[in-house]
């Protein structure tokens, strides 16, 4: 099976056509699961982590923590986020601890292709989301 | 415990620890061997079925030679009886029961081996189904806390390069102000773009002697010299509109 890195050769370049030329720059994170940053220009507060484990390839992007969300409208944003999930194309939201996530999975054998056409996604659909979900958040 | 259900229960409890272990280490070794055992058995039942199903298969070909070998000794013993040869009958009769019975035992030998296909068949079903189930259960602890152990390094590493996450609508706010400079840098390009587009266009004009600047200097002229014969002054707005 190939490395993390090995599978990601070359995607900083189709991220960037994909997104219409924005520069695309790509950062291992060091830990003891593979991870690489990937930072794409005027959203640079917005990176997109990918990871992997045997049996997916998880692309995640950092939406907001728990703190963030206003109380009094917290199981309305839950409850927009559950019904969300199945229209935002190839992105879903989750939780990780006390971080909320964007996220599209793969097959650990996917091509660079798709999984750049998936960061792509995630990177305009987390822009989306936060712009359009803003209202509940701090 | 499905590891769905270990999940939610350790999701109740601290964070921490499901980047540690949804399914411990021995459990994960556990489930590991019984995937080996499964499918050793697997291999085992596939093989064994295959010897079963060939012996099935053989006696009923066997109970179908005896089967044909019965309707040609009846035959042959109802010709006995017509042409009045009795006990020649008799001894046929004493073959036919000596087929029956190994007909008997082939039929019976048939439907045992065919019981024991189904059985193989099921044993096979149901190894396979744990495994499945076992690796997607590796599959999911594995992930879980993959992702876990991912979200703790990123969480460090941001730590540990000075920069804060900042806050969503922070972020957002930021990006938004990018994409506003941005919008309106290139509002502004656009019409210094016009703008020079202008000025030069109004020079070329005033080459070609065409336009309001064209002959300034000749109408200042003219107006210089009316008052320099003495004539009416007229004032600088009364010149001859161009």
């Amino acid at each position: 099976m190939k490395t993390l890195q090995q599978q990601l050769r070359g995607i900083d370049h189709v991220i960037s056509s994909t997104l219409g030329g924005l520069a695309v720059q790509l950062q291992p994170i060091p830990g003891d699961v593979p991870v690489v940053q990937v930072s794409i220009a005027e959203r640079d507060e917005l990176p997109i982590f990918i990871t992997c484990s045997d049996a997916q390839i998880l692309c995640m992007c950092f939406l907001w923590t728990e703190a963030e969300i206003r109380p009094e409208g917290r199981t309305r944003l839950l409850e927009t986020l559950l019904d969300l999930n199945p229209s935002v194309p190839l992105s879903s939201f989750g939780r990780v601890g006390d971080r909320f996530v964007l996220f599209g999975a793969l097959s650990r054998d996917s091509r660079v292709e798709d999984i750049a056409a998936d960061v792509a996604a995630l990177s305009d659909n987390a822009l989306d989301a936060l712009d359009a979900l803003s209202e509940f958040l701090n | 415990m499905s590891v769905i259900k270990k999940l939610v229960s350790l999701l109740r409890g601290s964070v921490r620890e499901i980047g540690e272990s949804v399914v411990d280490a021995n459990a994960t070794r556990i489930y590991e061997q019984e995937i080996l055992d499964a499918k050793s058995s697997i291999d085992q039942a596939k093989h064994e079925l295959a010897g079963v199903m060939a012996k099935e298969i053989q006696t009923a070909r066997a109970m179908e030679r005896l089967q044909a070998e019965i309707l040609r000794y009846e035959s042959l013993a109802v010709e006995a009886l017509n042409k009045g040869q009795e006990s020649l009958a008799e001894e046929v009769a004493g073959k036919v029961a000596e087929l029956d019975r190994e007909h008997t035992e082939q039929t019976n030998a048939h439907a045992a081996f065919a019981v024991q296909v189904g059985k193989l068949q099921a044993l096979i079903k149901n190894a396979e189904a744990k495994i499945r189930e076992h690796e997607r259960e590796i599959s999911v602890a594995r992930t879980t806390e993959s992702v876990y152990r991912a979200t703790s390094s990123i969480s460090d590493n941001i730590a540990s390069t000075g920069s804060r996450l900042s806050t969503a609508r922070e972020s957002l706010e930021r990006i938004k102000k990018r994409h506003e400079d941005l919008a309106d840098r290139m509002t502004a390009a656009d019409s210094l773009d016009k703008e020079f587009g202008h000025r030069a266009l109004e020079e070329k004009l005033n080459a070609a002697g065409i336009g309001d600047n064209a002959d300034r200097q000749r109408k200042i002229m003219a107006r210089i010299r009316t008052r320099a014969e003495g004539g009416t002054t007229p004032r600088a707005g009364d010149e001859p509109a161009a």
